[in-house]
């Protein structure tokens, strides 16, 4: 495997997202083979626990994806999950962590395009972050 | 404005006289305050229903041996109280007491809130020592004079809200000189001013917001700068946040305490978080080293994220904490810039969701779209 590659994890929405990546798998776009997806029910359903724990644990980038403001499928899912990467992001910031390492984006069921890009971009930026230092570090 | 009576007597004394008299005539059934076993020594919070019991009440006794609020969450956790009581609770206790108010932890009604302008608690480990009496008169001089009392925890050191925001009764210390011979009842709400009539002292035209008071503010506020930047983490925060919570036992006892931390089952208590052998054995083969416990970091950062915004500032974790790290400070920097960014400020109204609970359409519409 290409040690360049970042390990991205991305937690994708199953109404929006996640039809979204898989049209853009049918349509042969080409994704990046960092991302790894975990299909969640909505992404109000992304527990901030989950990111964290995929941060500490060595991720090099997470990625919050779901569907854009007032087409959840649960009416109000994105707004909490909103919500709470502003609360994560802000915590990284005060206490001087990476913030970058954690990203949320709305993608439809039809974006594909904006899969394709999103993804792309993403991995680019998490590439020249580098590797997570959570990688190497002992006192986790 | 508020009702000002001024009671000649030393302010301890005075408060006790008053709440015994509310107690004795019957207007209020119970007070829930602090209460030594005997004349010396330790204190805990108890809620006293007799008369006789009152005795060794001590209403204004600078220590915090639990957040009376989360404590007086007991009481109401079903309901209002059967009965109408007082309760004397620090301004950080009484916006912790509303914090959980909101989250139908408790009942704000048939309680009469009696709040002072808060000099701060000494620290807990310095409770029924040999030089308490001492430490306490110390306390007391710096309160008269408005100083910042270096004995007290490090989270009073800088608290910047000691005046309560919505008690019944505040009574005023900060910045009295004459604390020993008269101090000042205000009572802030009609359903307090009925109450005004039982103190036996002059009414007087007051405000608590005095010269001393915002000169106070001022000093503390310098201080909370200075312990942020001692907690403060340099461009690559990961090994500094390490570096400080290095010495974690993993014993809990700072959620324990947090009067936000109000989960009866709390997710840390569970085996969710905790690693299953094979994946420890994977990051050791990765890392050459591991320290155990682990998840610690994964704890901090998860616990901030559930009740950082709504931190009151109390101060138990770092008391608590049985390897000193100053988990208070953190939490209450880290907090300080979360309430900023959700323009919310815990503990003033029952009726403001926690942020967490609620959200806005038109809020943060750059997120996501880029």
């Amino acid at each position: 495997m290409n040690n360049n590659m970042p390990n991205i994890i991305g937690f994708l929405c199953n109404w929006c997202s996640y039809t979204g990546a898989d049209l853009a798998g049918t349509s042969r776009m080409k994704i990046p083979p960092s991302l790894k997806t975990i299909r969640v029910m909505c992404s109000g359903r992304i527990d901030p626990l989950f990111v964290l724990k995929s941060f500490l644990k060595g991720a090099d980038g997470v990625m919050m994806m779901g569907c854009h403001p007032g087409d959840c499928h649960y009416q109000k899912g994105n707004y909490n999950a909103r919500r709470r990467y502003v609360m994560m992001n802000k915590i990284f910031e005060t206490l001087g962590l990476e913030k970058d390492r954690i990203g949320l984006w709305w993608v439809s069921a039809s974006e594909a395009n904006r899969f394709a890009k999103v993804t792309n971009e993403y991995t680019e930026k998490v590439k020249k972050l580098g590797s997570n230092p959570t990688k190497k570090e002992i006192f986790l | 404005m508020a009702k000002a009576i001024r009671i000649k007597n030393n302010v301890e004394e005075g408060l006790f006289e008053f709440l015994k008299s509310l107690l004795e005539k019957e207007k209020i059934k119970g007070v829930f305050t602090l209460k030594k076993m005997d004349e010396e020594g330790a204190a805990s919070y108890s809620l006293i229903t007799s008369v006789d019991e009152f005795k060794n009440a001590v209403p204004l006794f600078p220590y915090m041996p639990v957040n009376a609020g989360k404590e007086l969450s007991n009481f109401t956790l079903l309901g209002k109280t059967e009965e109408p009581i007082a309760a004397v609770l620090r301004p950080c206790e009484l916006r912790a007491f509303v914090e959980l108010a909101k989250r139908a932890q408790g009942d704000f009604e048939n309680i009469l809130t009696v709040s002072l302008s808060c000099g701060g608690v000494l620290d807990l480990n310095t409770m029924g020592e040999k030089n308490q009496e001492d430490l306490i008169s110390k306390y007391w001089d710096s309160v008269k004079k408005a100083e910042v009392s270096p004995n007290t925890r490090e989270t009073c050191q800088f608290c910047e809200n000691f005046l309560p925001l919505n008690a019944d009764i505040t009574v005023a210390t900060v910045g009295n000189k004459d604390l020993d011979k008269e101090f000042t009842l205000f009572f802030n709400t009609p359903n307090a001013e009925e109450f005004a009539k039982e103190a036996s002292g002059s009414s007087v035209s007051a405000e608590i917001e005095s010269n001393e008071i915002n000169e106070f503010k001022k000093k503390r506020e310098e201080l909370k700068e200075k312990y942020f930047k001692e907690t403060e983490t340099d461009e690559n925060g990961l090994k500094s946040l390490i570096n400080i919570f290095a010495p974690c036992l993993g014993c809990h006892g700072c959620s324990h305490v947090c009067p936000i931390c109000y989960c009866t089952l709390c997710e840390f208590d569970s085996k969710t978080h905790e690693y299953p052998t094979p994946s420890l054995s994977s990051d050791l083969q990765k890392k050459g080293g591991l320290k155990v416990p682990s998840g610690n970091l994964l704890f901090h950062l998860g616990r901030m994220t559930h009740m950082a915004v709504s931190c009151v500032s109390c101060g138990m974790c770092s008391d608590v904490c049985p390897v000193n790290i100053p988990v208070a400070t953190v939490f209450s920097k880290v907090g300080a810039s979360l309430q900023k960014e959700f323009d919310y400020f815990p503990g003033k109204d029952v009726e403001e969701p926690a942020p967490q609970g609620t959200y806005k359409e038109d809020e943060f519409t750059k997120i996501g779209e880029q």
